[in-house]
């Protein structure tokens, strides 16, 4: 890299559910790719995008891949700052104990105020 | 920091999760579908007025015209051209995409 | 795509040799990919392979080398818990020939 040592803060903000759109897989793959630059990376969970963390997708029956799992590696990628939006939970029936992953829940304007914070925010 | 709307507040929730979201002091622009937010009477009126009070509400003119509109949209909302599009993303630190 | 046969079991594999379905994969068709890289096979390779294994099923992706690399320190000890270890093993990459012996698909952010 040219600018070897600069370390930015990159935040991915899903707002889609899993399976509907190729959008949570995508930027899933994203964030894989992105841990191999040493970056300051965190993910944010609005809307939709929080069923993406649902426990207990079983993906057999729509002949899909089930990439759920996949956030469960994050930690050992070193990706340990996830974000999720206590609105969108509320909204939808949730509480933490149905994520498949440990999180921090904060509500929408502590949520925007990181995003303020961002060099980079990449949006899906 | 800019935040960009691009969906019918009537069609999809995208607006109401931005405003939500979305920091006073910041910039809202919207474009392509989004710019319907800013018709007079329209049903996302009230939110826009109460955005209006919190942040630089931006609509994007070509699609603001494109879409026969353009005498219809609400006071206070700033019309730019996509030259004017350029100058907020290189103005504001940061930009979200309510896709 | 090409189709292989090893012990009477049939299996396709991609362009670059790596297994197509990953569930068609055994031991035997572990060992003939592993001939396709001219790669001998230890007990050490399998130790690898079987790990790769193990942490696919896990979390439904091939694992970055670096996280390779620190995961196998974590359950196999730091003595192999290191790239030149797993080169030695592997000296195209751990990525490249130890996921296509193990049926992986190439790992995600692989460099």
């Amino acid at each position: 890299m040219s600018e070897e040592g600069v370390v930015k803060k990159f935040m991915f903000v899903n707002r889609k559910a899993p399976y509907g759109t190729i959008y949570a897989l995508e930027s899933l793959e994203v964030v894989l790719i992105s841990a191999a630059f040493d970056q300051d990376v965190s993910l944010a969970f609005l809307d939709d995008g929080v069923f993406q963390l649902k426990k207990g997708q079983q993906t057999k029956g729509i002949e899909n891949k089930n990439f759920s799992p996949t956030y469960r590696a994050l930690d050992g990628y070193d990706i340990e700052k996830l974000y999720v939006e206590k609105e969108a939970l509320d909204a939808r029936g949730l509480t933490e104990d149905d994520l498949l992953v440990d999180v921090t829940v904060m509500s929408s304007a502590e949520l925007g105020k990181l995003m303020e914070e961002q060099d980079v925010v990449l949006s899906f | 920091m800019l935040h960009i709307v691009n969906k019918s507040p009537q069609d999809r929730n995208t607006l109401d999760s931005c405003l939500r979201v979305a920091q006073a002091g910041g910039t809202v622009l919207l474009i392509e579908d989004g710019v319907y937010a800013v018709v007079k009477g329209n049903a996302a009126e009230s939110k826009l007025k109460a955005a209006l009070g919190k942040f630089k509400v931006c609509a994007l003119a070509p699609d603001v015209d494109a879409r026969g509109i353009a005498d219809r949209v609400m006071d206070g909302v700033t019309l730019v051209d996509y030259a004017g599009f350029v100058d907020l993303v290189a103005e504001n630190k940061n930009c979200q995409s309510w896709l | 795509m090409a189709m292989c046969e090893v012990n009477g079991k049939t299996f396709e594999t991609d362009e670059e040799g790596y297994l197509a379905n990953i569930t068609d994969w055994n031991e035997d068709i572990g060992a003939y990919l592993a001939q396709t890289e001219n790669l001998p096979l230890t007990e050490q390779h399998w130790e690898v392979v079987n790990f790769l294994r193990e942490y696919y099923n896990e979390f439904q992706i091939a694992p970055a080398v670096r996280v390779l690399t620190k995961a196998i320190g974590k359950k196999l000890g730091p003595e192999k818990g290191n790239s030149q270890y797993l080169y030695e093993l592997f000296p195209y990459g751990p990525a490249k020939q130890a996921c296509k012996i193990a049926g992986l698909p190439k790992p995600t952010g692989c460099i």
